[in-house]
């Protein structure tokens, strides 16, 4: 019994040298701040490059032996190899090399690593996302896009109004998820030294020579992100799922 | 007969790879006209009607629209397909819009309609068919007769000069068959101009102006519906018609 209060007083202490003293739970804050922002602005940039690069790559596979020769036939072939490219080269390579590159080779004079880091992780999530937007675009029936082209509306229009609404829907567990691991990868920006939550712990770390609570702190806060997210998607998803009944 | 006919096919051609599907096939359609097309499956009568709107781009030969030849690379064939409804046999209806948005979305996006006008003329025409009651529902929450009508009436918010109709009752139950070709008829009656590739021989016979015999990618035989059922004059038809009648 009396080595248990033992062991709590000292866990009490430990708890004050980590978070009380010096104020140090602003790092943990701070550092959350930073890893909502670097994931939420990734995300979004991710989705905008990913719906582009979808939009191309399932435009080629579908059309290109219809197209008749011409200047539009050879820019969707550029289009299409460009895109290739990103995707073999950024899912062929590690966040952590990409992340270094961009640091120390491309952004070297970069004073604050937040907007660099959401630039990397927003190119690296767009390869990914970009597969599955494709996947959710081939999953929507040809005679959805026959229709809206037969309308006389163009390309394009029939994509935004028609087909990318359906492929985002079939598409969002696949989204969501993506998210999350991307929530969870930007703690990977801790080691080129941006504040993010998983820096925030290191910080402590290190000023405090403890390792159990800054670690469990911040993991039980990913753990909490996550958690809370999945339960948003969940009713996200059930409010898509009004349209068919 | 008059002699300005809408449309013009002259020796198209359209083959998939190896397969030849379409070889040769000429004809005219006048305004006001009704032409059936019948045929075995696999005759191309499809894939007739798909080239004369450019859903399948022709391989060979010539089609012209209002005297505009619409296989030439340079004509804008999305202005074309304004005036040129089409209803397809699985009906595709826009699964994440409602029917009102459905029938006013080509409308506002293409004749830049307000949203008032749109949906005064959707409304209107989903009286006529006696479906007004669903302009807020789904296109899922509909029947398959209820879903074809409304694809019926969402082409007619365009004002279109033709209608294409793809085998429209094929993948109805039966006891939805009578409910969507009265609407066909009724607009026969108004004076639409119909090309329509239908199993459904008592409208070819009670609707038609002409009907034409399609096999093996060749119009065989076309004649007035009365002439057409009671002499038929090649062999393959006097066969098809004994086994469909």
């Amino acid at each position: 019994m009396s080595n248990f209060l033992l062991w709590w007083e000292q866990l009490k202490a430990d708890f004050i040298t980590c978070f009380i003293t010096k104020d140090r739970w602003r790092y943990i804050v701070r550092g959350l701040g930073n890893t909502l922002k670097i994931a939420l602005v990734a995300v979004l940039l991710g989705i905008v490059i990913g719906s582009v690069v979808a939009i191309v790559r399932s435009a080629h596979d579908k059309n290109i032996h219809e197209m008749r020769p011409g200047p539009g036939r050879t820019l969707l072939k550029i289009a299409n190899a460009i895109c290739k490219v990103y995707l073999t080269v950024i899912r062929g390579t590690p966040v952590m090399i990409q992340l270094l590159i961009m640091f120390f080779v491309i952004f070297t004079a970069a004073r604050d690593g937040v907007p660099v880091a959401m630039l990397c992780f927003g190119i690296n999530s767009g390869a990914y996302v970009a597969e599955i937007i494709r996947a959710g675009i081939m999953s929507v029936d040809n005679g959805q896009s026959e229709a809206g082209r037969s309308l006389g509306l163009n390309f394009v229009q029939t994509m935004w109004y028609i087909v990318i609404p359906q492929a985002l829907k079939n598409t969002l567990p696949a989204l969501a998820n993506e998210f999350i691991v991307l929530l969870k990868e930007t703690s990977v920006a801790c080691y080129v030294a941006v504040n993010d939550l998983t820096r925030g712990g290191e910080i402590i770390r290190g000023a405090t020579y403890q390792q159990l609570l800054p670690l469990l702190a911040v993991a039980l806060i990913y753990l909490m992100m996550v958690m809370f997210f999945s339960w948003l998607v969940g009713k996200l998803e059930r409010r898509l799922r009004n349209s068919d009944h | 007969m008059t002699t300005n006919p809408i449309i013009e096919v002259k020796d198209l051609q359209k083959s998939f790879g190896e397969l030849e599907v379409l070889k040769g096939i000429n004809t005219e359609v006048q305004r006001g006209e009704v032409v059936v097309v019948i045929g075995p499956s696999g005759s191309g009568k499809s894939t007739f009607l798909r080239c004369l709107n450019l859903m399948e781009t022709p391989t060979g030969g010539s089609i012209f629209v209002d005297g505009e030849e619409i296989t030439d690379p340079k004509c804008d064939i999305n202005l074309h397909r304004q005036k040129m409804g089409m209803v397809f046999q699985h009906f595709n209806l826009f699964n994440n819009m409602t029917i009102l948005r459905n029938m006013t979305l080509a409308p506002m996006t293409l004749l830049k309609k307000s949203r008032a006008e749109a949906e005064e003329k959707a409304l209107a025409l989903l009286r006529r068919v006696g479906l007004e009651d669903k302009a807020n529902a789904y296109p899922s929450q509909l029947s398959g007769g209820q879903k074809q009508r409304i694809a019926i009436v969402r082409a007619l918010c365009m004002n279109p000069e033709v209608m294409l109709f793809d085998e429209p009752t094929s993948a109805l139950d039966p006891e939805m068959v009578g409910e969507v070709l009265d609407v066909m008829k009724e607009l026969a009656r108004d004076g639409m101009t119909m090309v329509v590739v239908t199993h459904e021989m008592g409208f070819a016979r009670e609707v038609g102006s002409r009907v034409l015999f399609m096999d093996e990618g060749v119009i065989m035989e076309e004649n007035e519906p009365h002439e057409f059922f009671a002499h038929p004059k090649c062999e393959r038809l006097q066969s098809f018609l004994a086994k469909v009648l």
